[in-house]
């Protein structure tokens, strides 16, 4: 088991390694010097040369890689163009309320999944199977920003009963755990959790069947076990996948948020991506990226390992 | 077993029996499929509209009227209305098809061909070739898709070709590995040993035997794509990072006219209604293509 | 380059001679890159096919015979050892594996994964011709003449897929195909295991017809010793590995030498009140081929075992009526209470029968 983890583990870090590169990659790829955009307009050739040394820019790719690595290993990832404030601290604000809305919207939709699915599977090919099997296709073909237009003009515009977006109430960001903050958090997380209440349900619909399909239920309720205990029996062997999907799609959801945060203005990663894009603020962006990346290869660890240690048949292989 | 007594029967033209090939199976238990033809005859319209839109619309799309700006659905001579510009909105929705579906459909086909290639050739060869190629496609894997289409436009910067670019690189790794799984099972099965028993190179081997049976469920995995593609590329439009207005667009359209949502929110819902609906058609189809091909995912 | 026929090398010189065969699949490494072992699958495996004959090859599952074949077929690549066809190295200047593989062919057990679903029958039987140069139009004349030959009509089958026949059928058409190049030697990997016994019959009568209208020459491996006798001219018993006894069939089967063929035949099912079998014919469980015992392999499930047994290996060496076994009891002054002295005088035992 420890051998496994530890494996896994180191099977990582060249991934990261590679993740790396790839941000570090990306912002060379644009088009243009990436000194210019750092530049006020009228910047004296002194200036320039100072710039230039201080970002590196007349170091050779290889070498502003190291730098720049072994500068994130130290917490320091630069300092944003825009702001002039230090991007690591930027990124972890915005992650943390990022966390906060992709973590509701990941329960919402796994438990909403969760009921459809198993109600699907349960009732295979009954008009229920049918109904559910419907809202979950319909969930993930929404385009979520779409919806999150619309559900701001039913629920905001028309009817006024929640803010239309930002964190909080004036626009403020700090967070407090009170009604009028989540508030604000109804409408974006409802609207994320759209997708992967969709794929939850999808995959537990087919875990259940499949599992229901097995022989050894039949050996169960030859047994005579009730309804209640091969219920739990389809639990138990569905949860490992389900939880898996679930921590998945966390995942996509905390990188993938950006589209969502710029409908509702919510002050997270992809609000701070947004502007560090149109800004052309290359630290900022390169930061943020870079966290949010290596946010999704750890999840992904950890959610290979605790569907390892759930599922006793993986850990055997 | 047959003995042929030619001295007693008279000789009859010989008539080879056939029966079904693999895709006149398949085509015919599609067609069973309600759901799915129905699927399959709303992607055809939207495929003309996206085609012969010009064509058939009504109006000028580009052709702004600035009195006429925001006038809400039924309004005289505009039955959708008008957008922020005073251009007709059903005008605007038909030719925007066309860029809608072919940003979507694009990357995938793209990816498709690309991917393909990569985990054929990756899954065949197995050893350190495999290792080598699929590591580095694990690690454009690693990244969640939107966080890669959006940072990878985001450096490329905006335009159509930059956006399907980036695209199609988000998507050749999960076809990658789906062609580099499925070529890796079928490279074990008996008939290939025995085609490689017969002294053919790798190539004749690939092309004759293991093509035709690993296409299939690669291209009903890309097909579940499309729909993911055409949000995603209408989402990059509605942040500015794919297609420049003017040309329409059904994500620049929902771009354009956020700000209208409080004046005519149903006007400002349309394209978005549109990309919704295109995707679920795509889905239902993809998702009677594999029953059709009864392929469990 | 001519084809070789039976004139090569004259009637004495084995088609095909395996010297020394050896296969050890190495098992998963840990994290440190210390192997956790290796599958010894074969072990030192020697042995001659003559022109014309059927060799069948007989063991228990586990005891290598599929991997020989595979290793006899090249599809896996040997250890150690070398295989000579005709006198010729395989994979050679003289013997390149391209011209080996139209020599050599194989029928596989499943049926049905040896098919190309996607494939007529007609088009997976004339693969082969085609990649060997043969243009299409001959060779599905060629492979509409061979469906003919193993018994199935032409008009009915040629345009088939394999989801469409039954198992004996597809057989049927795999052996065509294993005949499309016009081979001389055809191994048969449990071919017929998987069939209905009535099927297996009919295959087997196909088989031994083909045989002499073709002059093939056929390595038979099955688990079926029944099945084995009927269809070979000489046995060759394997077990983890290695070759135990090996000689011709009838003698074989009625005076088994080695105590593993022995045990193997007592355990053959007969429905004679009067042949009981009193005591079991193996002791213990099968060893490991990860782990083989040492000395001789068979020597902890052997009921004649001695401290010799689990020293040293024996070698194949000629035995009382000519087969070739590799048992201490048969060298003449081994250290084995059974043996033959060093005179041969060989001292009455106690042999189970």
């Amino acid at each position: 088991m420890l051998g496994f983890l530890l494996r896994r583990l180191i099977y990582s870090l060249p991934i990261m390694l590679g993740v790396a590169l790839v941000c570090f990659g990306l912002v060379h790829l644009a088009p243009g010097d990436p000194l210019m955009s750092i530049l006020p307009p009228d910047a004296s050739a002194d200036l320039q040369a100072q710039l230039i040394e201080l970002y590196g820019f007349n170091r050779s790719y290889p070498e502003q890689f190291v730098t720049w690595v072994w500068r994130a290993l130290q917490g320091d990832l630069g300092t944003s163009i825009a702001s002039n404030r230090p991007v690591a601290s930027e990124v972890m604000t915005a992650v943390g309320n990022t966390l906060r809305l992709a973590m509701l919207a990941t329960l919402i939709g796994f438990v909403l999944g969760c009921l459809f699915g198993f109600v699907a599977g349960y009732f295979q090919n009954s008009w229920l199977d049918k109904f559910a099997s419907l809202l979950s296709v319909l969930g993930v073909s929404v385009p979520h920003y779409w919806l999150g237009m619309v559900l701001v003009i039913v629920f905001s515009s028309i009817l006024m009963w929640l803010p239309p977006g930002g964190a909080g109430p004036g626009g403020s960001s700090q967070w407090i755990w009170d009604w009028e903050h989540f508030k604000h958090m109804l409408l974006p997380a409802i609207t994320m959790s759209v997708i992967p209440m969709g794929i939850i349900s999808r995959t537990v619909r087919a875990l259940v069947a499949d599992i229901l399909a097995q022989e050894f239920i039949v050996g169960l309720r030859a047994k005579g076990l009730t309804n209640v205990g091969i219920f739990w029996h389809v639990v138990k062997n569905a949860a490992p996948t389900a939880l898996a999907v679930m921590g998945l799609q966390l995942g996509y959801l905390l990188g993938g948020s950006i589209l969502i945060e710029t409908v509702f203005s919510w002050p997270g990663t992809g609000f701070l991506l947004n502007s560090a894009i149109f800004q052309r603020d290359l630290p900022l962006l390169q930061g943020t990226i870079l966290v949010l990346a290596m946010f999704f290869v750890v999840l992904n660890l950890i959610v290979d390992v605790i569907q390892t240690l759930l599922d006793p048949r993986i850990a055997r292989s | 077993m047959t003995s042929l007594n030619a001295a007693a029967s008279p000789v009859l033209p010989l008539v080879y029996e056939r029966s079904a090939g693999y895709w006149e199976t398949v085509g015919r238990r599609f067609l069973r499929d309600k759901v799915a033809v129905g699927a399959a005859l709303v992607v055809l319209l939207l495929m003309v509209l996206a085609v012969f839109g010009p064509w058939l619309a009504p109006m000028d799309p580009y052709q702004s009227a600035m009195l006429k700006r925001l006038k809400p659905i039924g309004f005289e001579g505009h039955p959708l209305g008008t957008d922020e510009l005073g251009r007709d909105m059903l005008t605007r929705l038909m030719v925007g098809a066309k860029l809608s579906l072919f940003m979507g459909i694009t990357p995938v086909v793209c990816a498709f061909f690309i991917g393909s290639l990569i985990g054929i050739t990756a899954g065949y060869t197995g050893g350190w070739v495999n290792s080598v190629m699929m590591r580095t496609i694990d690690v454009f894997y690693a990244f969640p898709s939107v966080l890669l289409a959006i940072a990878l436009s985001g450096a490329l910067g905006a335009g159509i070709t930059n956006s399907l670019i980036s695209l199609t690189i988000v998507f050749i790794p999960p076809l990658a590995r789906v062609a580099e799984s499925v070529t890796t099972q079928i490279r074990e099965r008996d008939f290939v040993e025995a085609a490689r028993a017969s002294g053919a190179s790798a190539f004749t081997i690939v092309r004759v035997h293991v093509l035709g049976n690993v296409l299939g469920p690669i291209f009903v995995y890309a097909t579940s794509l499309i729909a993911v593609s055409m949000i995603l590329a209408s989402g990059l439009s509605f942040l500015g990072l794919g297609v420049k207005p003017p040309e329409p667009e059904w994500g620049l359209m929902l771009n354009t006219l956020r700000t209208a949502i409080y004046s005519q929110p149903w006007i400002a819902a349309l394209p978005g209604a549109m990309i919704f609906m295109t995707s679920i058609a795509f889905n239902l189809l993809a998702d009677g293509l594999r029953s059709a091909m009864e392929i469990k995912q | 380059m001519t084809l070789a026929n039976d004139e090569v090398g004259g009637s004495t010189q084995p088609m095909l001679a395996v010297r020394g065969l050896v296969k050890h699949f190495p098992l998963k490494k840990d994290l440190l890159g210390r192997s956790a072992g290796v599958v010894r699958a074969v072990d030192g495996v020697s042995f001659d096919v003559f022109k014309g004959e059927t060799l069948g090859v007989v063991g228990e599952s586990g005891c290598g015979k599929s991997t020989t074949a595979r290793l006899l077929m090249q599809l896996i690549s040997h250890d150690q050892g070398e295989l000579v066809f005709d006198g010729q190295t395989v994979g050679s200047n003289s013997l390149p594996l391209k011209d080996y593989r139209r020599q050599a062919q194989m029928v596989f057990q499943d049926s049905y994964a040896s098919l190309n679903p996607r494939l007529t029958m007609e088009d997976s039987i004339a693969f082969a011709p085609m990649v060997h140069g043969l243009p299409e139009r001959e060779a599905i004349e060629r492979a509409r003449d061979l469906l003919e030959r193993v018994g199935l009509a032409p008009q009915r089958f040629a345009e088939r897929y394999p989801h469409e026949l039954s198992g004996g059928q597809r057989q049927r058409v795999n052996i065509a195909r294993a005949l499309a190049l016009q081979s001389r030697l055809i191994i048969l990997d449990e071919a017929v295991s998987a069939l209905d016994k009535s099927v297996e019959a009919q295959v087997l009568n196909l088989l031994l017809d083909l045989k002499e209208a073709f002059g093939l020459t056929y390595i038979f491996i099955s688990h079926d010793l029944n099945v084995v006798r009927y269809m070979s001219d000489r046995v060759m018993v394997m077990y983890l590995g290695q070759v135990v006894e090996v000689g011709d069939s009838e003698t074989l089967f009625k005076h088994a030498a080695h105590p593993y063929t022995q045990a193997l035949l007592s355990s053959i099912p007969t429905l004679d009140p009067d042949r009981r079998t009193e005591t079991p014919p193996l002791a213990g469980d099968p060893p490991n081929p990860i782990n083989p015992p040492s000395g001789c392999r068979f020597h902890t499930r052997c009921v004649h075992a001695q401290a010799i047994c689990s020293e040293k290996m024996p070698v194949l060496a000629p035995a009382q009526h000519g087969q070739q076994v590799a048992c201490w009891m048969h060298v003449a002054g081994a250290a084995h209470t059974g043996a033959p002295d060093a005179q041969g005088m060989v001292k009455p035992l106690e042999v189970a029968a």
